[in-house]
């Protein structure tokens, strides 16, 4: 992928020299959960970057290690079982890995927030929604609970909750989950991070309330200039909202692309079979193309490429070697930016 | 069928069907039998829903209960399903649609309404009669990890219907009976006497349409059936389910969310809201000529999986959630959603009919739809 200079990892003040240097770097990250059944590779070498204001939508099935490397970034990993072996995660060029626990509680949830999938379990249902919400303002900047209290006031009006001076001493059960979503989003926003993660933050809601929430989310990331890092595995989800996307397969990333490049031709056999496989909306296809088999069990990758059972175009090498990212580029030799593919055959799932 | 049903009825209008009557009970029971056991033609109706209701009492206070409202989960829907068709129905969370699935597995008592099955009310029947009917519907659930029992191998859960229907297998033929159908749904037939825990989600859902093809039923009943599976196994079940329903003859009514998913395997559609229909017809008419609004922002909002149809499609941006079913609005039920709404919506029903304007014309426009204002709009194609 992008191989970032030296000079870019030179931490920069909060606010002006945003622009260089990007955002949010992982690299070569490894993530590993020692079970009684064997050591289970979650994350094998994920490589990613995000700037401010940019969209990077993480792609993958169940398993695929999309929401782990997730809660790396985060520092939530259950440790143990789960180990991190080797990789960096650099937030505006400082490793977060080799930082104390007192220097990432500071850039927990001020600096970087995360979204989570399931609103009603990831809220307490003991709290008022306005504790909740306040507890940010209390626990990171000493405010009074009166001051907090009317922080998250301005905070739920601002996800456009409505009323929201009479419900701020609501409980969790009694907000729909378009509403708790919502608060989820106003309480990632409260401290106007520079980084959010939202995992799956619409996989539980219908579509009508998804397209309000989807909406709401990009229009505090435009306003704030955050980068936002989109974890899902819905396809469409991804085709409205994200600059550039990363496929993950078995803890790997298989492919990266800007959006529009993505969709229009696929540089890796799992996207290709990804994209075919799901029913469209505005047309009514023949059989649908299903890919064959099941994810692997991440305790016993395949060797080689680890697509390669599932794979239709796999030959002797995907058994053998493991694919790197490959520089994709057009047929005449020009590379195309921020395209990679990990197929050893990615010329000819493009081209050919 | 026609003989039972007396020629082709309009759609409000009620099937005939013999009473039952306490005298004739047992008569009358054989002859539900028969009529329930002779076969319907390609394209008959198989299953006719009217005006079926269910609400959910409210009760308070433990000693001296005292109902002080309902949930009305559905509230009076009519449709009919053909026999060797799929009909979807769709609708958000809370609009419904599950507890239709339920009422017509007489899962739960319908508190109003009738459900034709072969000409017979199924909600009246009874004895030997009602259990041919069970044997005929059966159903395919939302979650392959909880419609399992954990405890019982794979050959027990697909084995256990002949349990309660001895006369569908003769009991030293079960075994292979079970191992054929593992066959069919694509699953090797030496897993008999493994467990549930064993299989992943995809191998999961295929057992449980392995257990409702056991007793070889007319009609399939599929609650989400591929919700909780990944996008790659998606495609594998919604293969093999198309593939079953051609080789079995069977009718399907799936029930889902996914409208993508809906428009693909379905041959006609029902939009429910709030316990209600909004709109049914063919999936053409539906998905690329809607007339009612809330079928219009349903189909605008689901996002398509093409960057490029997204600059040129317009979306509707529904404001609010679904209101509660406790408490519906008066009128039309979508008014306080919708973008169209005047007076007349908020005192008068929509009928579930073909709208006025369209009444005769020879256009896809021209099925059924609840709106007082009615109109066509493409909102799935890029413009």
């Amino acid at each position: 992928m992008t191989i970032i200079d030296k000079t870019m990892s030179v931490p920069g003040p909060r606010g002006g020299s945003e622009s260089d240097g990007p955002l949010l770097e992982v690299r070569d990250l490894h993530v590993e959960f020692h079970t009684r059944d064997g050591v289970a590779k979650a994350v094998n070498g994920v490589n990613y970057t995000v700037d401010a204001g940019e969209t990077l939508a993480v792609l993958g099935e169940s398993g695929s290690g999309k929401s782990v490397t997730a809660q790396a970034i985060m520092g939530i990993l259950d440790m143990p079982p789960g180990r991190i072996p080797q990789g960096e995660i650099r937030f505006r060029g400082e490793d977060m890995l080799t930082m104390s626990n007192e220097e990432r509680r500071k850039i927990r949830g001020q600096k970087i927030a995360m979204i989570f999938q399931d609103a009603l379990s990831a809220l307490n249902p003991v709290l008022s929604v306005g504790y909740q919400l306040g507890e940010m303002f209390r626990v990171h900047q000493g405010m009074s609970k009166k001051q907090a209290k009317a922080k998250a006031i301005e905070l739920m009006d601002r996800v456009r909750i409505p009323a929201a001076k009479e419900r701020v001493n609501d409980y969790p059960h009694q907000f729909s989950g378009g509403m708790r979503q919502r608060i989820m989003i106003a309480m990632a926003m409260a401290l106007e991070p520079d980084l959010i993660i939202a995992d799956e933050p619409t996989t539980a809601l219908d579509v009508t309330v998804q397209a309000q929430v989807m909406d709401l989310l990009a229009e505090l990331q435009q306003e704030f200039n955050m980068g936002l890092i989109l974890i899902t595995h819905d396809l469409g989800v991804v085709a409205d909202v994200a600059d550039k996307i990363a496929v993950m397969y078995a803890g790997r990333i298989v492919e990266t692309a800007p959006v529009h490049e993505l969709y229009k031709r696929p540089a890796h056999p799992y996207t290709r079979g990804l994209l075919d496989s799901i029913p469209r909306l505005d047309q009514k296809g023949q059989e649908l193309y299903a890919i064959k088999g099941l994810p692997p069990n991440l305790t016993r990758i395949p060797g080689g490429c680890a697509f390669n059972p599932r794979c239709p175009k796999a030959e002797d090498i995907c058994r053998t070697d493991v694919p790197v990212l490959h520089q994709v580029s057009e047929q005449g030799g020009g590379e195309i930016a921020g395209r990679g593919s990990a197929c050893h055959f990615w010329k000819e799932t493009i081209h050919g | 069928m026609a003989e039972l049903n007396k020629g082709d009825e309009p759609m409000d209008a009620t099937p005939n069907v013999s009473e039952v009557d306490a005298s004739g009970a047992a008569a009358t029971e054989s002859a539900a039998v028969e009529a329930i056991e002779a076969p319907v033609e390609r394209g008959e109706p198989i299953l006719q829903v009217r005006n079926l209701v269910k609400h959910f009492p409210l009760t308070q206070g433990i000693v001296l209960k005292r109902q002080i409202g309902a949930v009305k989960a559905v509230d009076g829907i009519s449709f009919d399903l053909y026999q060797g068709e799929t009909l979807g129905i769709v609708g958000e969370s809370g609009c419904g649609k599950s507890t239709v699935a339920k009422l017509l597995m007489l899962l739960e008592k319908a508190t109003a309404g009738e459900v034709y099955y072969k000409g017979q009310d199924i909600t009246r029947l009874s004895g030997r009669a009602l259990k041919a009917v069970r044997r005929n519907i059966q159903m395919v659930f939302q979650d392959p990890y909880t419609s399992l029992n954990p405890r019982m191998t794979v050959g027990d859960i697909i084995g256990e219907p002949y349990e309660i229907h001895p006369e569908a297998a003769p009991k030293g033929d079960r075994r292979r009976k079970v191992q054929d159908l593992l066959d069919v749904v694509g699953l090797n037939p030496e897993y008999i006497n493994r467990y549930p825990h064993q299989f992943s989600g995809g191998q999961r859902q295929r057992i449980g349409i392995a257990r409702g093809l056991a007793l070889n039923p007319e009609i399939i009943i599929c609650d989400e059936p591929v919700s909780a599976l990944d996008v790659s196994v998606q495609a594998q079940v919604i293969n093999l389910m198309e593939k079953l329903q051609d080789e079995f003859n069977l009718s399907y009514l799936f029930i889902a969310h996914d409208l993508s998913i809906v428009r693909h395997i379905s041959d006609r559609v029902g939009v429910m809201y709030l316990g209600k229909m909004a709109e049914i017809g063919t999936d053409q008419q539906i998905y690329d000529h809607p007339t009612h609004p809330y079928t219009q922002a349903l189909l605008s909002a689901v996002p398509v999986p093409d960057p490029e149809a997204r600059e040129g499609r317009e979306r509707i941006i529904l404001t609010g959630d679904v209101p509660s079913p406790a408490n519906p609005p008066s009128g039309c039920r979508f008014r306080t959603r919708c973008w169209k709404a005047q007076d007349k919506c908020s005192t008068e029903v929509p009928l579930l009919a073909v709208p006025e304007r369209f009444k005769g014309a020879d256009t896809p426009a021209a099925h059924e739809s609840a709106c007082h204002f009615a109109e066509e709009k493409d909102v799935v194609h890029a413009a």
